[in-house]
């Protein structure tokens, strides 16, 4: 169980902050950041569409240059990874943080403005990239002047993330905290080094690879990783209402993720010396090591309480994204087993799985915890019944549907590249049905999350409405204060 | 008890692992790379790109023609071959050399590859197996070599001769190496396909070439136009349904140019010492100072 409700310690002589006066500091900053992620993602998955169909439909809005292909493309990613997911796992993160901690948000004034501006970048650099000033590294698409804005806008919600750390009430850490704090310090490093490498002081050839591999792999499987642990550690134990099966094996899985998982990002076969494809191969199996440590743990933390799953909402989110992790951690090491990667290389075998991550592991594991904190910072209704069923099953036929056509495709696309008998354009006709699948799976998440996007803007305008004016609202729609009521 | 500290530098120390390992370490071992002398001219490669070529780089960028295409062939291993560069004047020692290194050798075959040398005498081999047989014709004043053949679909499908290496891409800035086939690879793409109006054809109607194609079009990068005093003869030849209204023109712009300027540059395979080249055999009067980088016999075997 997350510290917070055992006594022990304290870490200042100052007692432990009342719940309900911590997530009054959270509300501003957190259901900012919360609100905004799920905008991105909607938007994201609004481009991911898109650019799904033409794929499939060449023809498709080819009269925009704007939307072309290889621009709406990357752009839909990038809303993805930095407007979505990042944002939201550092909204939740810092929620994470003060409930831990037992201490209001510090300075909840700087992750807002930090906040702001980190949209704003986002907003910048997408444009930047749909008016064809897209950088062609991976995952750092887009342009200067929208990512020196975007580390900037990083470093005031990671200040704010640090300094409520440092003057916590509770002394004792748990395993939440260490991942958040490792996250903090790891993406101001692999940012600033692959802007510096790639973009400010370029570095020659195929090193923009290895440099551009390097920060990828530290992006998902570290940065992003630890962040959507984090918030898997610390949901799953609460909305169990039981403690973490073991806090050793946590820890062990932990330091292992971070020396086994931050080396690598080549692949066999790559115009690199040929030890980083070896070397990036042996570390990535090795994270079977904390992925074994963290799928152990969650498993007997869980063991015996499964039907739990079926009536806590966000139970049943986190529950099914910390799934999510471990297949793409499984499947991932798989792939780089130069048997399987000599098929799946170049294949949409690659956008499969990056999808299983961003919309199994991190999309699911965000809306678990959002349907944890949202209701109890905006002490308001929250969606029940009828719109939760509805997200909870798009997203699931929208996964299946967004990863295992495009899993199964990327093979027969490969198997069918490797055998040169086989024209050029029956490969390129072979993968029209998973790709047409997979644009129907987008579109579910594409309803889905609007669906839950509304919900929340109706739940953020009730609660403003609420407090500046309460007599505009009847009676039926009052919000009901669930920090008291409910379960805290 | 506070471990706040402990977990920081902790982490500290992975990531500043990974960093040395990932990132400083491939920056010592090849950021000093320079121009090579390759090629029959041995000139020097890679070649400094053109004006017109960079700024259809730039195109091909903006565009992210990279999203579907790669620019990295593959080869998943070699073959060698032997062969009888020139018969020489010991034909009878020769002879039984040949039928020794191939057992199943009629006379007649035997004349006719003689005859014929530079002619191959073994096909697909393995280094060891291509050096017995070298043994077997090493007869005093005939002369007989082994070639390195790289294999793997990509090269048979006709995208490069050999497979990619650092060196080919150490002007490419920024580098476009991809993650997708969705299109064919296009690291010898100008060697396929030479013509520009076929490359103009096909921006902007991929599927006017090639029936099924999932190439979007790019038709914002032309301008449909009156037809002035005189038609332009740059004017793209439109049939079919492509057609344009008679007294208009569809002329491709300053950018679509320069972009298949650069489709045209890419196609430059030299043979190079790490990844050499199947190189055609020498007839003896032919002229001697081959740079070292294409001579086969010394070739480092590659077996990615
Ligand atoms: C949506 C994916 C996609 C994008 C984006 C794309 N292509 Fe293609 N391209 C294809 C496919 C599929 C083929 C194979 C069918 C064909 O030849 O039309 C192809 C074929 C080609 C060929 C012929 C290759 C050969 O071996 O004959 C060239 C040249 C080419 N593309 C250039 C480009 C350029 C230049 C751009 C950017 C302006 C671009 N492509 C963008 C999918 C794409």
């Amino acid at each position: 169980m997350p510290a917070e409700t055992g006594s022990s310690t304290a870490c200042s002589a100052s007692p432990p902050v009342p719940v309900n006066e911590i997530d009054r500091s959270c509300r501003t900053p957190v259901v900012f950041l919360l609100a905004c992620s799920q905008a991105w993602l909607v938007i994201g998955l609004l481009f991911g569409v898109i650019s799904s169909i033409k794929l499939h439909g060449p023809g498709f809005l080819s009269g925009s240059e704007w939307l072309a292909y290889g621009r709406i493309y990357p752009a839909a990613q990038n809303a993805l990874a930095y407007g979505f997911a990042a944002q939201a796992l550092l909204g939740v993160g810092l929620w994470i943080l003060a409930r831990l901690g037992r201490v209001t948000l510090q300075g909840a004034g700087i992750p807002i403005v930090g906040g702001i501006f980190w949209n704003l970048s986002v907003a910048l650099g997408l444009l930047g990239i749909l008016a064809g000033h897209n950088t062609a590294y991976d995952w750092l698409e887009m342009p200067r002047y929208a990512s020196g804005p975007l580390f900037f806008s990083y470093l005031l919600i990671a200040i704010c993330a640090i300094m409520t750390f440092k003057l916590r009430r509770e002394c004792a850490l748990y395993v939440s905290q260490w991942y958040l704090l490792a996250a903090l310090l790891w993406f101001p490093w692999i940012y600033s080094t692959a802007q510096l490498l790639l973009i400010i002081f370029p570095v020659r050839g195929v090193l923009q690879a290895v440099v551009n591999g390097w920060f990828v792999q530290n992006l998902f499987d570290i940065w992003l990783g630890s962040l959507g642990l984090a918030a898997i550690f610390y949901f799953l134990p609460k909305t169990l209402d039981r403690p973490l099966h073991s806090r050793y094996l946590a820890l062990f899985g932990f330091w292992a993720l971070l020396f086994f998982g931050s080396w690598g990002g080549m692949y066999a076969g790559a115009p690199v010396p040929k030890w980083l494809g070896s070397l990036s191969i042996v570390f990535k199996v090795m994270t079977l090591i904390p992925l074994l440590a963290v799928g152990l743990n969650l498993y007997r933390t869980m063991a015996g309480k499964w039907s739990a799953v079926k009536t806590d909402a966000a139970l049943g989110f986190v529950a099914l994204g910390a799934l999510c992790y471990l297949l793409v951690g499984v499947v991932g090491i798989l792939s780089v087993l130069r048997t399987v990667s000599e098929r799946t290389l170049f294949t949409l075998f690659t956008p499969g799985m990056t999808n299983l991550y961003l919309f199994g592991f991190v999309a699911l594991t965000v809306a678990g915890a959002m349907y944890y904190i949202v209701p109890r910072l905006l002490e308001a209704e929250w969606p029940s019944g009828g719109t939760q069923t509805f997200h909870f099953w798009t997203s699931v036929a929208g996964i299946a549907l967004v990863t295992l056509p495009l899993l199964f495709g990327g093979l027969t696309q490969g198997a069918k590249l490797n055998d040169p008998q086989a024209p050029f354009i029956s490969v390129v006709r072979s993968i029209i049905p998973f790709l047409g699948l997979s644009t129907l799976g987008g579109t579910l998440l594409l309803i889905g999350n609007a669906a839950l996007l509304g919900r929340i803007s109706k739940a953020m305008l009730a609660t403003c409405c609420g407090s500046c004016c309460p007599g505009l609202l009847s009676a039926s729609q009052k919000p009901r204060a669930l920090a008291s009521g409910g379960k805290v | 008890m506070n471990q706040g500290p402990l977990i920081f530098l902790g982490a500290l120390l992975a990531l500043a692992a990974s960093w040395c390992g990932m990132v400083v370490v491939p920056n010592v071992q090849i950021g000093r790379q320079q121009q090579v002398a390759a090629g029959p001219s041995n000139s020097r490669y890679p070649a400094i790109p053109s004006g017109e070529a960079q700024r259809g780089r730039d195109v091909y960028r903006a565009q992210g023609c990279f999203y579907c295409h790669t620019t990295n062939v593959r080869q998943s291993g070699a073959k060698f071959d032997v062969v009888l560069a020139s018969a020489g004047t010991n034909k009878a020692a020769l002879a039984s050399g040949l039928r020794a290194a191939r057992p199943g050798l009629t006379p007649a075959e035997v004349s006719q590859i003689m005859e014929q040398a530079p002619k191959p005498v073994l096909q697909g081999l393995t280094r060891a197996e291509a050096e017995t047989a070298l043994k077997h014709l090493t007869v005093p004043d005939a002369k007989a070599e082994i070639i390195l053949v790289p294999t793997g679909p990509d090269i048979e499908r006709g995208w490069g001769r050999r497979m990619s290496v650092a060196q080919d891409y150490l002007f490419d800035q920024p580098l476009m190496l991809s993650k997708q086939r969705i299109g064919p690879d296009l690291t010898t793409i100008a060697a396929r396909q030479r013509d520009p109006s076929w490359h103009l054809l096909h921006l902007y109607n991929p599927q006017s070439k090639v029936n099924g194609s999932t190439m979007p079009p790019y038709r914002f990068l032309f301008e449909k136009r009156k037809i002035g005093r005189h038609p332009s003869p740059d004017a793209l030849q439109l049939t079919g349904e492509d057609a344009v209204e008679p007294g208009y023109e569809v002329v491709p712009t300053e950018r679509a140019r320069a972009l298949v300027a650069y489709l045209l540059s890419m196609d430059a395979q030299f043979g190079l010492f790490e990844a050499p080249l199947p190189v055609e055999p020498k007839r003896p009067d032919a002229t001697t100072n081959q740079p070292s980088a294409t001579a086969p016999t010394n070739a480092a075997p590659t077996n990615r």
